[in-house]
């Protein structure tokens, strides 16, 4: 019987590969999520501000529907609505069924969970840009997507930038949801490692350590990445 | 037009519901006084409690609850059922069951999350209240629990809205340990009707209902709650 140490290692009995696979995995997982949620928020939160009202209700009708329903539920949800579409869709076309799951669908889903939260904070962000600022850019000529990248975009981050790390961090802890699905990130490898050996405690709490280090190194990054990017701003105590 | 099934299942349906609000509350008041505790400790002058205080609430924010849950759940579960103590005692049938193990998880989160919002809020109260409870002769405890803690609570009720939200979203993860809560039990519907998404739409809808249940519960407390300032 292998010791404790042995487990969790990287010898051929040790878990210690497969759990770091797994995290690669889950950061992989975050990260694709990470960007999809970033470019849908920019997007439902430019519709929300300035759409027509029939599609700026729509657009805060998913804020509220999907900040409302447990993430676990929505993952199920669009899990099994979505691999169902897409059979249907298969189908029609006269493909065979294919088997959603993996990273991919984790990403779109989390990402789509991730950019109802993300509209909200972008929302706030634009609406704290001084309007002056933003007359000043349409006074040189600028307008449209050219506006948006050269003065929204980035008089916007610095008031968005410590919302965008709370959820990174959300969106972390979150992935660990994809396990129920059956993706093989951390959680997931921990699980079955934790059943092949019948030590649940060690590996929980091994995987447990696994995401609070990379917490608390977002944390860290995040906080130096915040410090750059408010540099110009005036200093408020 | 009601469905068939709902028919059928709704008693199973309406005990999940029970359960999620059952379990819902429970936590919340425990793990509100948790949480004033923990927020005590972090303003706390001696170190060693403000440190350890601080260590719980990292590592509880800083790690999945479900990972939470599985430790207390598989991990702590399998550990105890090794002492014949426990196995033997009379709690062990309520230690076995998955719903004690999800409360204790989320009090324990809720202790850290909402700590740190009571720990902002009492923070936030003016000096000079505190000052004026001690000149009215308040012992240092008649002053937290008639000035302070009030004062503070009244600030956050907005954001105490939005961590109740935030646990009965948390409360769904019971299911994963096999308690049927509302979605446990749409769970059991999916599996027994075999269809694919119909149950989860239901209970979705149910969340957003008690969603916004609980912002006008809170919405009505702070309208109830925040006395008209009078000049005197």
């Amino acid at each position: 019987m292998p010791t404790m140490f042995e487990m969790i290692g990287f010898s051929e009995q040790g878990w210690g590969a497969a759990l770091l696979k797994g995290l690669a995995m889950t950061l992989q997982i975050s990260a694709g999520a990470f960007v999809v949620g970033l470019i849908v928020g920019l997007v439902v939160a430019c519709l929300k501000l300035g759409a027509p009202k029939p599609i700026a209700a729509l657009a805060r009708g998913y804020t509220t529907l999907f900040r409302a329903v447990p993430e676990l539920l929505m993952i199920l949800l669009l899990f099994y609505v979505g691999s169902m579409l897409l059979n249907r869709l298969m189908e029609s076309m006269g493909y065979d069924a294919v088997n959603v799951s993996g990273p991919l669908a984790a990403i779109l889903v989390l990402g789509l969970v991730q950019g109802a939260y993300a509209s909200e904070i972008f929302r706030a962000a634009i609406q704290a840009i001084p309007f002056g600022q933003i007359e000043a850019g349409k006074a040189f000529g600028l307008h449209g997507f050219g506006l948006f990248r050269r003065v929204t975009l980035p008089i916007m981050a610095p008031y968005a930038m410590a919302g965008m790390a709370n959820l990174w961090i959300n969106l972390i802890k979150d992935s660990a949801l994809i396990s129920v699905v059956g993706t093989n990130e951390l959680l997931y490898t921990a699980k079955q490692a934790a059943g092949s050996t019948r030590q649940y405690l060690l590996f929980y709490l091994t995987a447990a350590a696994l995401y609070y280090a990379v917490t608390l190194a977002s944390n860290y990054l995040s906080g130096r990445l915040e410090r750059r990017i408010r540099r110009w701003m005036p200093v408020v105590d | 037009m009601i469905p068939a099934w709902i028919l059928e299942y709704a008693s199973l349906l309406v005990r999940g519901l029970q359960t999620t609000i059952a379990i819902l509350l429970i936590s919340s008041v425990a793990g509100f006084v948790l949480a004033v505790l923990v927020a005590l400790a972090r303003i706390s002058k001696n170190k060693l409690i403000a440190r350890t205080s601080l260590f719980f609430t990292s590592v509880t924010r800083g790690t999945p609850l479900l990972i939470q849950i599985y430790i207390f759940y598989y991990g702590l579960g399998s550990l105890f059922a090794q002492f014949p103590l426990i196995r033997g005692s009379f709690f062990w049938p309520y230690m076995r069951d998955g719903y004690w193990y999800i409360v204790f998880a989320l009090v324990v989160s809720v202790g850290a999350y909402v700590g740190e919002v009571i720990r902002g809020g009492l923070l936030a109260v003016p000096k000079g209240e505190m000052e004026a409870a001690s000149a009215f002769g308040m012992t240092p405890r008649q002053a937290l629990l008639r000035v302070r803690l009030p004062r503070a609570l009244r600030l956050l009720l907005p954001t105490l809205a939005g961590e109740t939200v935030m646990l009965l979203k948390s409360t769904a993860l019971a299911s994963t340990i096999a308690v049927i809560d509302l979605l446990g039990a749409a769970n059991v519907v999916r599996a027994q009707t075999l269809q694919v998404y119909e149950p989860l739409l239901l209970v979705a809808g149910v969340y957003v209902c008690l969603t916004f249940l609980i912002e006008a519960l809170f919405a009505f407390a702070e309208r109830r709650g925040t006395p008209v300032r009078r000049s005197a």
